[in-house]
């Protein structure tokens, strides 16, 4: 385990309870509504706030501990952060912000630039290196944020909103970066494309607590509040476009309204598949003969998880159940239209 | 980064009666100096200030004005961080007293130097006692504290407002990235301080620089020790050799345009604060 974190802190009137594991290399999506305490668990980890009780060890190294009164200062932790707001040192340029961790780890001045110039052209940025952090876009300012934490090569790597204010395009290429990084990842998103393609496990937190732990899938076929179904009630498929085509990994083609070649991530809304006992015959261009895996009633209406081929939700009403006759095991129809499913580069 | 000022609004002529009062508070400022100017022997102005007793003068205004903003620096820095940084009971009762002196006379900060630092003063007695140190009155050491006195606070206000204004995140990011607190010190906060110390240290320098009272109450008026320029003026005005006098003042008056000059984006045009610059510094 590269994270064992048990923490009670508090911030003024706010207060924290939170426990959870991270193997090492895993990365963990923390998710919740703004005011859940997010934030504040990270930087809990980062030893910016005490921890009032229980117990932080990262990568082995019992950093907190208030019963034994051990309090680690971040600058003896294994860890880098990057924080949402960036905070790139005005005073200095872009290069030497992101090469202050490799000179603090005691890089001399030389191989700190280098490792510096390297992380800055891996977020795509090799030729802004002599800018000052005030003549960045913020788009920008926020790769190099990423860059000055990540060049610090830490056991455990903070990122608390780290893609918020990318452009898609840059979005995708720092999500590949932040996949391939082999530090133990915690990142706060809110982004449910970012939870599903990045995150081994996901914590949602509201009020200060987690409320739910599991892999994204698990999360998402069962959301225990309706903010986490909110964030996660959307579908995800990865597969291979060729114009129009996508080519599923479970071997279903969809058919989209956007063109776009190679590997592509395509959503949707569980609210854009009908379902139906017979095959339908309608405008939609998408339809297939599902396996019901799993019927789970909410308040106002029914989430019908489908199985092979492709494994994807439908909202369907009470009576719909009823009158398609759906059980888990069961087969029907799913007709999708090529409007509703948006791709993107994965 | 424009420093132009917006284009002047139409119908917004000043009232005569504002226009008449700013005309004479210039003149009141003004008027006295274009009267020394007036004054001034220029043909002799070279060989005046050359004088053995004005270049005396003269270099222990330096040494004296440095060192005591040197003294006020390396105190006042931990004091102003003291000020800024930490919250502890009677810190409004500190500040108060370390601010005393910008309001006080200077000639009371000399009187109490005096009974303080003297031979019979509190602290006088035990400098003699335990470093056998005879006294301060007289010495350059006692014209460096007494400038001190009057120029530290002016570098404490400056460093604590800018330690104030610091975003202080910046030095917890640092943290987070692996430095300690003296690479924070040394790699963040003071480089981002260094307009604020460099005002600070200017100030505390340009106060020191004019002192008179405190210096002349309590350390005196020796030529080559203690004599600084203000005090080789008052002397030279006082003993009847005015052209000496109006010399070594347009030489002060020339150190002090210096000064303003040098403070000029603090003072005269104040910088917006952090202007950010929006636009994109290169395609990407």
């Amino acid at each position: 385990m590269s994270i064992q974190a048990e923490v009670h802190a508090a911030t003024g009137d706010f207060s924290i309870h939170a426990a959870f594991d991270a193997p090492t290399g895993s990365c963990t999506a923390i998710v919740g509504p703004n005011g859940a305490g997010k934030t504040t668990l990270v930087h809990a980890l980062a030893g910016l706030i005490p921890l009032r009780q229980g117990r932080i060890v990262l990568a082995g190294q019992v950093v907190d501990d208030p019963a034994q009164g051990i309090q680690t200062p971040p600058d003896r932790r294994p860890i880098a952060l990057h924080s949402q707001h960036n905070l790139l040192f005005p005073h200095l340029s872009v290069v030497d912000n992101v090469a202050f961790g490799p000179r603090c780890a005691g890089l001399a001045a030389r191989p700190a630039r280098q490792r510096a110039e390297e992380w800055l052209s891996r977020v795509g940025l090799a030729d802004l290196a002599e800018l000052r952090p005030a003549q960045l876009s913020g788009g920008q300012a926020q790769r190099v944020g990423l860059a000055r934490a990540a060049a610090c090569e830490p056991n455990v790597l903070l990122l608390d909103e780290s893609l918020a204010s990318l452009d898609a395009e840059t979005r995708t290429d720092v999500r590949h970066l932040l996949a391939d990084i082999e530090a133990t990842r915690v990142l706060i998103t809110h982004d449910p494309v970012e939870t599903r393609v990045l995150a081994d496990q996901l914590l949602v937190m509201e009020k200060g607590e987690i409320v739910q732990t599991g892999t994204p899938e698990e999360v998402a076929a069962d959301p225990r509040t309706p903010w986490t179904a909110g964030l996660l009630d959307i579908n995800l498929l990865t597969g291979t476009a060729a114009g129009t085509e996508v080519a599923l990994e479970g071997g279903l083609t969809l058919t989209t309204a956007t063109p776009m070649t190679g590997p592509v991530l395509v959503t949707f809304s569980p609210a854009a598949v009908t379902l139906s006992t017979v095959e339908p015959h309608t405008s939609a261009r998408n339809t297939w003969e599902a396996e019901v895996a799993r019927i789970q009633p909410e308040s106002d209406r029914v989430r019908v998880l489908l199985g092979a081929p492709v494994p994807c939700q439908a909202w369907v009403t009470p009576q719909a159940v009823g009158e398609l006759g759906l059980r888990a095991g069961s087969r029907c129809w799913a007709a999708l239209k090529a409007t509703e499913l948006t791709v993107r580069e994965a | 980064m424009t420093g132009r000022a917006t284009p002047k609004e139409p119908n917004r002529r000043p009232p005569i009666a504002v226009l008449v009062a700013a005309i004479i508070a210039v003149a009141v400022l003004a008027l006295p100096l274009v009267g020394l100017l007036q004054r001034t022997p220029w043909s002799t102005l070279g060989t005046r200030l050359g004088e053995t007793a004005t270049l005396e003068a003269l270099r222990v205004s330096v040494v004296v004005s440095l060192l005591a903003a040197a003294v006020s620096m390396v105190l006042g820095l931990p004091l102003a961080w003291v000020l800024a940084r930490l919250t502890f009971r009677g810190r409004a009762l500190v500040r108060a007293v370390v601010l005393l002196p910008m309001v006080l006379p200077p000639v009371v900060g000399g009187i109490a130097l005096f009974f303080a630092l003297g031979r019979k003063g509190l602290v006088g007695r035990a400098l003699q006692n335990w470093f056998g140190i005879d006294t301060l009155i007289g010495t350059t050491a006692g014209a460096v504290i007494a400038a001190a006195f009057v120029s530290m606070p002016f570098f404490v206000i400056t460093a604590e407002a800018g330690l104030r204004q610091l975003d202080t995140r910046l030095e917890s990011a640092a943290s987070t990235l692996g430095a300690g607190r003296w690479t924070v010190l040394r790699r963040i906060t003071l480089p981002l301080l260094a307009p604020s110390l460099a005002a600070g240290a200017t100030l505390s320098w340009a106060r020191a620089l004019g002192e008179f009272g405190a210096t002349i109450t309590f350390a005196g008026n020796h030529p080559g020790r203690t004599r600084t320029l203000p005090l080789a003026i008052a002397q030279a005005n006082e003993a009847g050799q005015p052209e000496a006098a109006i010399a070594m003042s347009v030489l002060l008056i020339g150190v002090s345009l210096l000064i303003l000059i040098g403070l000029r984006h603090r003072w005269i045009a104040p910088r917006t604060t952090q202007q950010k610059n929006s636009s994109e510094a290169s395609p990407s």
